[in-house]
């Protein structure tokens, strides 16, 4: 997005590194600290405390690796990183499963059978290269360089990314927008010019009111997110909870309201029809900071809390009176971008509505609201100039998606690969994402899949997408490597280090490796001028004035502080064409879309149908973490939940195991029931994440269902091209 | 002399777990096995559900029926702040500590001792807290001397409200749940 750049520029420059350096408490290297094992009398060669930072999700806390007697012990959280203030969450506490894991992939892998069919035989790194090079260069001889692609998540593909655009295409892409968080930043963009990002820019810990729409904290463990939520919780925040299900934030919201799915949108209307009906918005922010906010008045008058009654079945007195606890405490008051947010297709305008409901608060830059995050200016390495590209991107031809602009359309590459247009995508680099989980309709995926002249996945475990694979590059996890710098933007600035704590204990190597190794043979050597890794980081880090050896050290290094909040004075700053937020969008009018939000009703389940909702659970990440044996000891199967009233009408016990069909036939793994009165009787839930089909993912192959396998139906958002994916109905498959 | 209890605020707890797994790290619990574990509790007809999350161990009961049924004295209090611990030698897996637990807090190791919580009492001897304490993302629990009134978790249950588990089996439990 053009005003997020614009945004990131103003604010590196801002804060370029100066003198100050936080105090660490960090010693680096602790040897002989401690005693070990009286009982067996070994001799003892102590311990090592190695700071590092976690890749079990993608917030990227920092860590600290113990090291008892060479072998990797414990990994706790670095008190002085931001992000995870000295407390990982469950998943970055059981990261030493990831390093032990017997299911990992040990060596590089080429098919021998057909794709799909999970046959491969073992193969050096040369030839795996060798392979790989030769089909890239035939592809870039055939074709061009841009019928390449490059699926990645995760900061370790950075890596790949400079690979591939040193190769020369534009087609990088990751499923965290077409899937996950790109309408809540075009909605964003389009009212306030600006976005987001991540870590979110949610002032949870200050907030006095904070209202979750489907967002399940608690559940969802973005650490700093969990624990400024539990801080709010201390301090006695008003929580507002809504969701088709009880959810754990549920259990802490003063306000619960069980809103039928898909409605959400009703919802946001008719708040803002409360507030602005009796007047209880910041009349001087709005008068100073909104645009088209008269027709905006107008038009929201029509959604009274009775209208909303009828589509959310929410009571208008809770209506009416959660808009007033909203109002009463802003500007501390958070209405949740949300984070997962491709549900219904018209994303991108619910979260449009979501940003004028905070709007309507006065938060922009406010304490407890949304605040100003910033980061630490770490100069790019000077690399010479990539080639550009004649033809562009393929994942959105003559901007069907006018607003999808920012990051590219995985789901569209996907097509492009399918239909050959605009031009024909030939390769696909896949790096730490599970396509075939990750993104809906699995069998457009391996339609896709079956297009290419090279299909290479890099992975530390052999995930479904790898048996797709025509090459398997098995990468060491993150406690065995280095990875890019991350620098945030955030309530702090900071630069952070991933470092190796132990060696990988086969083959397995860093991704920076394949990646210059891969870019020489491909004859991209200008492009990887450095002789290894380290010297890249310490180039990159002397040219801000620090060292790898600090940071080594530290881990986690500080940079000055700066305030997150607006000045008394000061005035905020929008990116929109009328420098204001837009209540009212010319850009969406000119684009042919609705200039304000409106509400479309979401289309019914058929008799004896449930909706299918999916969430998250907080011991595992989407479905890589599957086989860590600390994850996997507590959960090693998810459950569907189905109301306890329903499930005793139509005669399904708890923990009884069903398998479910849905609206096209498709028929699911067994999968337990979880008879609860925490849900709705009109849908029903499942953690994502589980019911893989990779037989050479032993520990979890069959175990529970998958959601993304019953999504084969998914309305794509006009704005944007995200995949709304909570448009699928199941039932019970009797016959099965 | 110290007592040592927690005092775990349920209005916090998310019940992710994290308590289970940095335990099982710090203590190399064997895999399959855990010295705490979460419990949910909801009441109610949807949508108008009660629910608490708590994370449980061992309650290292003031009068425990673990340590007065043990026929070898391997269940002790240990003479800092009357934590229950067992002495892996002299334990012989009679199992009677396991069916006298009101909490069901105890299991039988693969190397044929009853092992359980220890409130990280390796930990808490060198000032830090026991392990599952400092991992807690939502900061619910607390660790101290019941005894001493000026310590955090007596001044929690001065101010908040509380309860402990089956405080009807009468063995004097030291951990409490605020509400």
């Amino acid at each position: 997005m053009s005003s997020l750049s614009r945004r990131r520029f103003l604010k590196i420059t801002g804060a370029t590194f100066g003198a100050t350096v936080a105090a660490s408490s960090l010693s680096g290297v602790v040897k002989g600290a401690e005693k070990v094992d009286e009982k067996t009398g070994k001799s003892v060669k102590g311990i090592q405390k190695i700071p590092t930072f976690c890749d079990i999700c993608f917030w990227k806390c920092g860590a600290i690796a113990y090291v008892k007697d060479g072998e990797l012990w414990k990994i706790e959280g670095n008190p002085d990183d931001p992000l995870s203030n000295g407390r990982l969450c469950p998943r970055g506490t059981g990261g030493v499963g990831a390093h032990y894991d017997e299911s990992r992939l040990k060596a590089p892998l080429m098919r021998k059978g057909p794709r799909g069919k999970e046959e491969f035989v073992e193969v050096t790194w040369d030839e795996a290269f060798d392979f790989i090079a030769k089909k890239m260069k035939k592809i870039k001889a055939d074709y061009g360089p841009e019928s390449m692609a490059l699926f990645s998540h995760g900061i370790g593909g950075a890596f790949l990314k400079h690979l591939m655009k040193a190769y020369g295409t534009p087609n990088l892409t990751a499923p965290s927008f077409a899937q996950c968080r790109g309408p809540r930043e075009v909605g964003f963009d389009l009212t306030y010019g600006d976005v987001i990002g991540s870590p979110e820019r949610t002032d949870i810990e200050n907030t006095k009111c904070l209202v979750l729409l489907g967002s399940h904290l608690g559940e969802n463990m973005h650490n700093t997110q969990v624990q400024e939520f539990s801080h709010a919780i201390e301090k006695g925040a008003t929580i507002i909870t809504v969701d088709p299900r009880f959810s754990v934030a549920a259990g802490k919201a003063k306000h619960y309201l069980p809103i039928k799915p898909g409605t959400d949108m009703a919802l946001l209307l008719a708040w803002m029809n409360v507030i602005v009906a009796e007047k209880l918005y910041n009349k001087n922010f709005i008068d100073k900071n909104a645009f088209g906010f008269e027709q905006f008045e107008y038009e929201i008058a029509q959604y009274t809390p009775e209208w909303a009654y009828i589509e959310t079945t929410i009571d208008p007195e809770v209506i009416r009176e959660t808009a007033r606890e909203m109002a009463r405490y802003a500007p501390a008051t958070i209405i949740h971008p949300g984070r997962h947010t491709t549900w219904y297709g018209d994303d991108a305008q619910r979260s449009r509505a979501v940003a004028l409901l905070n709007a309507l608060m006065g938060n922009w830059g406010k304490k407890g609201g949304l605040y100003n995050p910033y980061n630490l200016s770490i100069p790019r390495y000077p690399y010479p100039k990539y080639p550009k590209s004649e033809k562009g991107s393929a994942d959105n031809p003559n901007h069907k998606y006018p607003f999808a602009e920012g990051e590219k359309l995985s789901t569209g590459l996907r097509e492009a690969t399918i239909t050959g247009k605009p031009y024909p995508i030939k390769g696909w680099f896949v790096y730490g994402t599970n396509l075939t989980q990750a993104l809906p309709n699995t069998q457009e995926t391996i339609d896709a899949i079956q297009k290419l002249d090279l299909m290479v996945v890099v992975d530390v475990v052999p995930s479904e997408i790898a048996g797709w694979a025509d090459v398997v590059l098995p990468e060491s996890v993150y406690v065995e490597r280095y990875d890019e710098l991350n620098t945030p933007l955030f309530k702090e600035s900071f630069v952070a280090l991933r470092q190796p704590v132990v060696e990988a204990p086969n083959d397995q190597k860093p991704n920076w490796w394949m990646a210059k190794k891969i870019g020489e043979k491909l004859g991209l050597q200008k492009y990887f001028p450095w002789k290894n890794v380290e010297e890249y980081l310490d180039t990159r880090l002397k040219s801000a004035g620090l060292s790898l050896s600090e940071l080594q050290k530290k881990g986690v290094i500080k940079g000055p502080k700066e305030s997150i909040y607006l000045g008394e004075n000061e005035e905020p700053e929008f990116y929109t064409p009328s420098g204001k937020i837009e209540f009212y969008s010319h850009k969406l009018k000119e684009a042919g879309f609705d200039p304000i939000p409106k509400y479309s009703k979401p289309e019914e389940p058929p008799a004896g149908y449930f909706r299918l909702l999916f969430g998250r659970a907080p011991i595992h990440t989407f479905s890589k973490t599957q086989s860590n044996r600390y994850l996997y000891d507590l959960m090693d199967e998810n459950e569907v939940w189905l109301n306890a009233d329903v499930a005793k009408r139509i005669g399904v016990k708890n923990g009884e195991y069903v398998k479910l069909k849905n609206q096209d036939g498709v028929v699911s793994n067994k999968v337990k029931i979880k008879a609860t009165e925490r849900i709705r009787t009109d849908c029903v839930y499942m953690v994502h994440g589980f019911g893989q089909r990779s037989k050479m993912y032993r520990q979890t192959f069959n175990k529970g269902a998958s959601d993304a396998q019953l999504i084969t139906k998914y309305k794509t958002d006009p704005l944007m091209g995200g995949t709304g994916m909570n448009v699928n109905f199941v039932t019970i498959d009797w016959e099965a | 002399m110290a007592r040592y209890g927690m005092v775990i605020d349920t209005k916090k707890c998310v019940g992710c777990q994290d308590c289970v797994i940095a335990c099982q790290a710090e203590n190399n619990v064997p895999q399959g096995f855990c010295r705490d574990w979460i419990t949910t509790e909801s009441k109610g007809k949807f949508p108008t559900i009660e629910m608490e999350i708590r994370t449980e161990r061992c309650n290292h009961c003031t009068d425990a029926p673990c340590v007065s049924c043990c026929p070898t004295g391997a269940s002790h209090y240990h003479d800092v702040g009357g934590v229950i611990l067992v002495n892996h030698d002299e334990c012989i897996g009679c199992k009677a500590c396991i069916a006298s637990c009101p909490y069901d807090a105890r299991y039988v190791h693969p190397e044929g001792y009853v092992d359980k919580c220890t409130f990280c009492i390796h930990r808490v001897e060198k000032g830090e807290d026991p392990a599952c304490v400092s991992v807690c993302p939502t900061y619910c629990m607390h660790f101290g001397d019941l005894d001493d009134p000026n310590s955090d978790v007596s001044q929690l249950l001065k101010s908040r409200k509380y309860h402990s588990l089956i405080p009807e089996a009468g063995t004097k439990p030291n951990i409490f749940y605020l509400t």
